[in-house]
């Protein structure tokens, strides 16, 4: 094991890191910085901000990882429409705007334990597994538009087309849920 | 690149996601935290297909399908939290405690009846 980490070293040069490597790290602390304060922010309404920092942040990640599409993607869905939904969500339940003291629950200590335990072991295994790996970016990119278009489209037909009635169902229900029963009787 | 680097950040970022979910009281922040775990394993599928060369781009497909199906969860979650406000009058997920084993039997007379005409009314 050690003599193949050794050669994988040598061939791809563990200490002396590429430049697509120290960018992917230095936006990858970013965008776990600002997922951390997500979820730990007292105030309701910076926590939907953070997240568009932390989703912005993968988002430059795709690009990085040459998958250009689904990182349009990414700006658009997420960061577009699934945080304004979000903030929306906070104003109609009347969240309070400044520091909402009752923001986390009483077992946040046995959560973060939870956590910290998950993310060990994560970490442990990924490590183990996959240290010896590495990512040939070079040649023709993996996720250009033009690629990724053509298979969605002449594999992938089918899950997309049933994707499609899955979100006409999520309309669907998401009116029927949202639509007052009272005043119409 | 080195693929444990992309690995680790998306471990990492489904834990802190993990933690919010177990740690937050706001129904709307635990939504936020599902978004996080979403997000987590999307950049292990990108990375994954990056690194196998996929010719069918599987990975790539199903970021986008997951995509796609984590829209659709925020806009039905959404729904759900705000009917539940609507009736409530709480978004706070640690006293919708109904279902609840051993609930004490905290509800009036008059309220349970009245929702009980309500559950008539709408059936």
């Amino acid at each position: 094991m050690t003599g193949t980490a050794t050669l994988a070293a040598q061939a791809n040069g563990f200490l002396s890191p590429s430049g697509v490597e120290v960018a992917f790290l230095l936006v990858g602390l970013v965008t776990l910085g600002a997922a951390v304060v997500t979820v730990t922010t007292k105030q309701l309404v910076h926590a939907a901000l953070w997240l568009v920092a932390a989703l912005g942040g993968l988002a430059v990640e795709y690009l990085l990882l040459t998958a250009e599409f689904i990182a349009w993607v990414q700006v658009l869905i997420y960061v577009g429409s699934v945080v304004v939904l979000l903030l929306f969500g906070l104003m109609l339940t009347k969240a309070p705007i400044g520091r909402s003291p009752d923001a986390d629950s009483a077992h946040r200590w046995p959560a973060l334990g939870v956590a910290v335990a998950a993310a060990a072991a994560l970490v442990w295994v990924v490590v183990d597994a996959f240290r010896t790996t590495w990512i040939d970016l070079d040649g023709a990119p993996q996720g250009t538009t033009k690629v990724s278009g053509e298979i969605l489209f002449r594999h992938w037909v089918l899950p997309f087309e049933a994707l499609s009635v899955l979100l006409l169902a999520a309309l669907v229900g998401a009116i029927v849920l949202s639509r007052r029963k009272n005043e119409e009787r | 690149m080195h693929l444990v680097y992309a690995a680790v950040l998306a471990a990492l970022l489904f834990c802190v996601g993990l933690y919010g979910v177990l740690a937050r009281r706001n129904a709307i922040l635990v939504l936020m935290s599902v978004e996080l775990m979403l997000n987590a394993v999307n950049l292990n599928l990108v990375a994954f297909d990056v690194w196998l060369r996929d010719t069918l781009h599987a990975g790539q497909a199903l970021t986008l399908f997951t995509i796609a199906i984590a829209a659709a969860e925020i806009g039905i979650g959404l729904a759900i939290v705000l009917l539940v406000y609507r009736n409530r009058g709480t978004a706070d997920i640690d006293r919708l405690r109904d279902l609840r084993d051993d609930a004490p039997d905290t509800d009036t007379d008059t309220e349970r009846a009245d929702r009980e005409e309500k559950a008539e009314a709408a059936a």
